[in-house]
């Protein structure tokens, strides 16, 4: 067999290059956790549009609202955890600037699990009884073969592309998640035809052979498709157990989403040197872990 | 009892007691400074087995201080991903005490956008667990301004979180798990123990009247003969809330932290 299809080292461009206008994009991560951040900006600085977004949202709905390239978004909630409500969701969402589709968290999981079996649907209660089926009148109820219970049908989020950030991976693209919630990272992945990741490091093979980290691992090198080392690839979301949000950086961010974010966009998400723009590596590894 | 408490202490109490006919081991999730701090009174009084989150990912073993820190370290019992909450929601044995922006008299509550939904006038978080919660989980509220912004006339602008409105479900029948407990304010305890659920004034903050209640609510509340003062905290309640909120958090719950026994 060739070893190099088992070299899936990629540079974000090209995992962008491997993206096209109205694809079905998942992001993994949660709120302002563990998002891909290096390729947001990436799709940010490209010519992309008319994407479907499909994310526990945070930050990353929040650039591509602002960016203009989404035309549906499919979501549970977008918040900056820190920071309740995300600024740029807010204006885009009460501007009509996209469509939506507001799910229930539980049903979103569902609809990812399902595509990731190849079911058209799996039933769940949650959605019952408010507008969540009001405004998705394509989400059906069905009546169990069973009981006489009636439930929601949640369809299939088949994903064209699921784009994660990691802790570690390597060139095969195995991959080891150091944060303490693995989050929905997995089910995106399983969802999609195409799954790229982002990691703080990339590693040997060799650095997975250990019981304690295979625990963190779930996602399985063939369903994805490209590995790119991004060092400080979460911020100004968090990676744990290497670096906390930014906070005082978001709240700059968030101000933005009023005076225009065009002087936000020059400053960081084209600057050079990204890392050197948000304050630097030292900096990024000093902020303190998420606490509640 | 003590007559030096604040009304964040009695409405802190005062939301312990949601918990009062809860199961042994329940999985309490406790959004907010008053919600965790009604937790932990009532797991530290009456409900030593209930379980707890962190807030990011481990169960706590014993409540975790609300607010900054530093390098406190929490004690932890387990883990509690967010995958494993969406699972054990679906099978029931949870509380949640959730603090939505609008409820109606159905209990239906809104946390996603108030106007016309293609536009909102203005947009909030989303619906995040509250359809999910609302109808597999016990379901308290906590309102730090009872007004008729927050409990509304007819039904809220977008319903996230499902209530007792049979027209919203298939053949009008309720799921199994539908189940509201209460809701807390600055003024009062609102249940649903009303006829066929309909919200009733439990108790009364001391210097409250029903009348102030009724004026201040969009829907009509069950009125019962008598209705009791909002118990007063007791020492050990005081010095439980104290103990978890060292940094004094509770005085920011309510504009300029009244005190709990208005003055005449």
């Amino acid at each position: 067999m060739n070893s190099s299809v088992l070299d899936k080292r990629m540079e974000l461009t090209d995992i962008v290059g491997q993206l096209n206008d109205g694809m079905t994009i998942g992001i993994g991560g949660w709120g302002a956790r563990q998002k891909p951040m290096a390729l947001i900006r990436e799709i940010v600085k490209s010519d992309l549009k008319d994407l479907t977004i499909v994310s526990y949202g945070g930050c990353d709905v929040g650039m591509l609202a602002s960016a203009r390239k989404i035309k549906k978004l499919v979501f549970s909630f977008v918040s900056l955890d820190a920071i309740p409500l995300e600024a740029h969701f807010r204006r885009a969402r009460s501007a009509g600037e996209f469509e939506v589709m507001e799910v229930d968290e539980g049903m979103f999981q569902l609809g990812l699990k399902a595509a990731a079996q190849n079911l058209d649907f799996l039933p769940c209660i949650a959605g019952l009884g408010t507008d969540v089926m009001t405004y998705n009148a394509d989400i059906k109820t069905i009546k169990s073969p069973y009981s006489e219970d009636h439930y929601v049908a949640m369809p299939a989020i088949k994903l064209d592309v699921a784009l994660c950030h990691v802790t570690e991976a390597d060139q095969r693209g195995n991959s080891w998640i150091g944060g303490p919630d693995m989050f929905f990272d997995e089910w995106f992945c399983r969802a999609a035809d195409k799954a790229f990741l982002t990691c703080e490091r990339i590693v040997e093979t060799s650095a997975f052979n250990d019981d304690h980290k295979i625990l963190r691992m779930p996602i399985e090198r063939n369903l994805v498709a490209g590995v790119a080392e991004v060092p400080f690839g979460a911020h100004p979301t968090s990676c744990g157990p290497d670096y906390g949000f930014d906070v005082a950086h978001l709240k700059a961010y968030s101000a933005t989403a009023k005076e225009g974010w065009e002087g936000y966009v020059s400053e960081f998400i084209q600057a050079d040197d990204y890392v050197k723009s948000v304050g630097g590596e030292d900096h990024i590894r000093s902020l303190p872990l998420p606490a509640f | 009892m003590s007559t030096d408490y604040t009304l964040a202490e009695l409405a802190i109490v005062a939301a312990s007691e949601i918990f009062r006919d809860e199961t042994p081991e329940v999985f309490a999730t406790l959004i907010g400074t008053l919600p965790k701090l009604a937790g932990y009174v009532a797991k530290e009084t009456f409900l030593p087995g209930m379980m707890m989150s962190d807030g990011i990912y481990y169960l706590a073993a014993e409540p975790v201080p609300v607010g900054p820190r530093g390098d406190y370290p929490i004690k932890k019992e387990g883990r509690i991903g967010y995958e494993r909450v969406f699972t054990l929601i679906a099978k029931g044995n949870r509380h949640a005490f959730v603090g939505p922006v609008q409820v109606d008299k159905y209990g239906q509550m809104n946390l996603s956008c108030i106007g016309d939904y293609a536009t909102p006038k203005v947009t909030m978080l989303g619906v995040r667990g509250l359809p999910g919660n609302t109808v597999n989980n016990r379901t308290s509220m906590f309102f730090a301004n009872h007004n008729k912004r927050a409990l509304v006339e007819g039904e809220v602008d977008m319903v996230s979180g499902a209530g007792y409105n049979p027209a919203r479900y298939p053949k009008g029948k309720y799921p199994r798990g539908l189940d509201h407990r209460q809701i807390v304010t600055n003024l009062c305890v609102l249940d649903f123990e009303g006829p066929n659920n309909a919200i009733r004034v439990r108790s009364l903050h001391p210097g409250v009247s029903f009348e102030e209640v009724q004026d201040n609510t969009g829907f009509d509340l069950v009125r019962p003969d008598d209705i009791p003062t909002t118990a007063a905290p007791t020492r050990q309640q005081l010095d439980i809330i104290a103990k978890w909120d060292p940094k004094n958090l509770r005085s920011y719950i309510f504009k300029d932290n009244p005190p709990g026994v208005r003055a005449s």
